[in-house]
């Protein structure tokens, strides 16, 4: 066993560390630092910073832009990047559909789409989930029906994050109606969203902001080639995705920043300029915060170092649970701090009041959904009870 | 970082664990040992100095085997599995500890190596009532003798872990000039009284009753002992989070078992949603506990001193929420039987209370740690 990383993880640390805090603009990191929603050219550039210094997407096979790193060092680049306030790349490209293409697309499909979407050239949504296919994914309706070189596609999607920016989305589509098991006769499909008879509305959040839509397919004609993989085989592909989508789920690094924020404002949040933190009450809950993601950094960095041997460690499953979790224990505690100037969530840049207790209420509002997005938590701990612990 | 075991650790916690589950697999034996005095096996204790156990953590000028917090740790686990009943934690991590951290030689030379042998038991004699867990002594007072060589103790001391069965007392008291001294009484001393009992988890405490009582300065006489038992202190708390991540994991083992085997309304337990969650819950407990205890472990192998106190107040804080949560649920997903003295998961509920209550609740670390929440950014794992 063995506390301190090696030479050459923290030599690999302090790099990462010096990138993000000095190549990235300030003006982008600032943003994520004060909460405030970024734009789409914000988080475009970002990523393009990121892409070309071979930063955007390490994960992916090396030809295609990957690092050959280890499992600790992917964990560092990720920890060090939320540290720093940097936009991490856009999950939809860099962890969700560039890992299926590069796995399981055909070689056209690799050379047209990986370095666009690496560089965020396209802007890609997810659409899996359907009005009555939340967590129960498999039980989707959306049908591709192929009609000559094209595929004929009707249904609808829904909860697409940030759809309104997107270029091209990524579909689970039903091929096969009459396959003996939901998991079967479905495929994953690429469409581009400018085709006739895609489109997409807006829904709007209790926190107020527009992130999520409604994506219609009306006998939208894709062409065959879009197709990833196998036909009918697109159930395997999604569950290839969502298990990368569970390698740094827990926000450990953004969570911890959050917290440091929240105690760089409560310490002149008390009456008269004086300081939160020394309400015994304040402090207490502070500190026990502070000690659960402290438990939660070090469970995914033994995790991190167990899955090495290609195994997923167990304890993995406790990430997404718990990270979440904490993830809005920490914007509850951030609301609490702001006390009555939290209701001033409409007041102007002319407010008397300062910005963070503007946006805490809607970002309180706006994490409820961390513990239902990306398999709920209640799919992670039915996860637990029957894999880990046989239940 | 690396959290694994090597492979001289990894024979180790096999050794021991063949032992013990030898020894105590079957929790009708432990109930028959815990049901008689001294409370222990003293065989298996004999067993436990010949593997090499009982001194691990001194160096080997001082008989012992040289080994560390590490090897500590899995020890403990080991025994918090099977709620071993034998007293490593207070003899050998505290006692032994703060005769291996302050005595002059020849002290260290006349305990442990006797201690690691197991011909000699020592216990640490501080808790005084009313003074929770302080690190200083009040309630014990030393004075010097009139010719100036000799010191005497007066006042009591309770609870005191083994008190009655200990060979030797390693004992803080109140210094004439201020300060805590940390003394060695023989227990053939006159004016030292013994009242032994058990406690709730089939352990043994003693009031002791110090009245005019020769004692030997441990190390430098008149010395203010306050940092070293503190220190002592916090890594015994370490010791004692695996103690407890041994007594949880076992708590959940058999809570699992329990739920795919019992029946209720014509199906197994496990059928019923409400309490395969709970268990999930009960597992992610479990293993944010471990990782901070591991980390407090390695913080005491390699970080600075001045880190100890801070890792043992963070990993204690989490080990007592995990313990109650895991020794709660444990009892009520289990039903009535969890409640019976014959089955095994009441007393490993009513072990993690009291190694939550001999070093310090999670109210006290959780008072330490808000302390000190103004004085960083962030917490940082990584040195």
């Amino acid at each position: 066993m063995r506390l301190e990383l090696s030479p050459e993880d923290a030599a690999f640390r302090e790099e990462m560390r010096t990138f993000f805090t000095t190549r990235v603009p300030q003006e982008i990191r600032d943003t994520v630092a004060a909460g405030r929603e970024l734009t789409k050219d914000q988080i475009v550039e970002s990523q393009r910073t990121l892409n070309a210094a071979g930063l955007a997407v390490p994960g992916w096979p090396v030809e295609w832009g990957g690092q050959d790193w280890t499992p600790l060092q992917r964990h560092i680049w990720h920890e060090e990047m939320q540290r720093a306030c940097v936009p991490l790349p856009l999950a939809f490209n860099a962890s969700m559909v560039g890992p299926v293409i590069a796995t399981f697309g055909s070689q056209e499909q690799k050379e047209r789409f990986l370095p666009a979407t690496a560089n965020l050239d396209i802007w890609w949504s997810q659409g899996f989930s359907e009005p009555d296919a939340g967590s129960d994914l498999a039980s989707l309706r959306t049908t591709a029906v192929r009609d000559g070189d094209e595929w004929v596609v009707n249904g609808q999607k829904t909860w697409t994050t940030l759809g309104q920016y997107g270029d091209w989305i990524f579909n689970l589509v039903r091929t096969d109606p009459d396959a003996p098991k939901r998991q079967q006769g479905i495929s994953f499909l690429l469409i581009d969203m400018s085709t006739p008879g895609v489109t997409v509305r807006p829904i709007e959040l209790i926190d107020g902001g527009h992130e999520v839509n409604e994506v219609f397919f009306e006998d939208v004609r894709v062409p065959a080639e879009n197709l990833v993989g196998e036909e009918n085989k697109g159930w395997d592909y999604a569950k290839f995705l969502l298990g990368n989508e569970r390698v740094g789920v827990a926000p450990v690094g953004a969570t911890k920043r959050m917290l440091a924020a929240a105690k760089a404002h409560a310490a002149t949040a008390g009456p008269g300029g004086t300081s939160l933190l020394e309400d015994p009450l304040v402090a207490a809950q502070v500190a026990e915060l502070e000690n659960e993601l402290l438990a939660l950094e070090l469970t995914a960095l033994r995790v991190v170092a167990h899955s090495t041997d290609g195994k997923p460690h167990p304890a993995s499953s406790v990430l997404k649970l718990k990270g979440t979790e904490l993830q809005q224990a920490v914007s509850e505690l951030v609301v609490d701090l702001a006390g009555p100037a939290s209701l001033a969530s409409g007041a102007g840049a002319g407010s008397d009041l300062p910005e963070w207790t503007r946006l805490a209420t809607p970002t309180y509002l706006n994490l409820r959904k961390a513990s239902i997005y990306g398999g709920s938590n209640e799919v992670q701990r039915q996860i637990i009870a029957g894999t880990i612990l046989g239940l | 970082m690396d959290f694994t075991y090597d492979d001289e650790q990894e024979a180790l916690r096999d050794a021991v664990r063949g032992l013990l589950g030898r020894a105590y697999g079957d929790f009708e034996q432990r109930r028959k040992t815990v049901a008689s005095e001294p409370g222990f096996d003293e065989s298996l204790w004999q067993r436990l100095a010949e593997m090499g156990v009982l001194g691990l953590p001194f160096a080997e000028e001082d008989g012992g085997m040289g080994a560390g917090p590490v090897e500590v740790a899995l020890v403990s686990e080991e025994l918090g599995r099977v709620l071993a009943p034998e007293p490593f934690l207070t003899s050998v991590v505290l006692a032994g500890g703060l005769v291996a951290a302050v005595g002059e030689p020849e002290q260290r030379a006349a305990v442990l190596p006797a201690l690691a042998e197991g011909s000699l038991l020592p216990t640490f004699a501080h808790l005084e009532p009313g003074s929770r867990w302080s690190a200083t002594a009040t309630a014990v007072t030393a004075t010097r003798d009139d010719d100036g060589d000799g010191w005497r103790l007066a006042g009591v001391k309770e609870p005191v872990p083994h008190g009655a069965r200990a060979d030797l007392l390693v004992v803080s008291a109140a210094l004439p000039d201020g300060g805590t001294g940390l003394f060695l009484v023989e227990t053939s001393a006159e004016g030292l009284t013994r009242e032994g009992y058990a406690t709730h988890d089939g352990g043994r405490a003693a009031r002791v009753t110090f009245a005019g009582t020769a004692a030997r300065p441990l190390g430098e006489p008149g010395t203010d002992r306050t940092a070293a038992i503190e220190l002592t202190w916090d890594t015994a708390r370490i010791a004692a989070c695996h103690e407890a991540l041994g007594a949880m994991s076992f708590a959940l083992d058999t809570t699992t078992d329990y739920l795919k085997s019992r029946k209720q309304f014509g199906v197994t337990l496990n059928k019923f949603q409400a309490l395969t969650f709970r268990a999930a819950d009960l597992y992610v407990s479990l293993e944010l506990a471990r990782s901070v205890a591991a980390w407090a472990t390695l913080v005491l192998l390699d970080g600075a001193e001045s880190q100890v106190g801070e890792a043992a107040a963070r990993a204690s804080l989490q080990v007592s929420r995990a313990g109650r949560h895991i020794g709660q649920e444990a009892i009520q997903l289990h039903g009535g039987i969890g409640m019976t003295a014959e089955y095994s998961v009441g007393h490993y509920t009513s072990h993690l209370t009291a190694l939550e209550h001999l070093l310090g609740d999670g109210r006290l670390h959780l008072a330490r740690l808000a302390a000190g929440v103004g004085d960083h950014d962030e917490v940082d794992p990584l040195p």
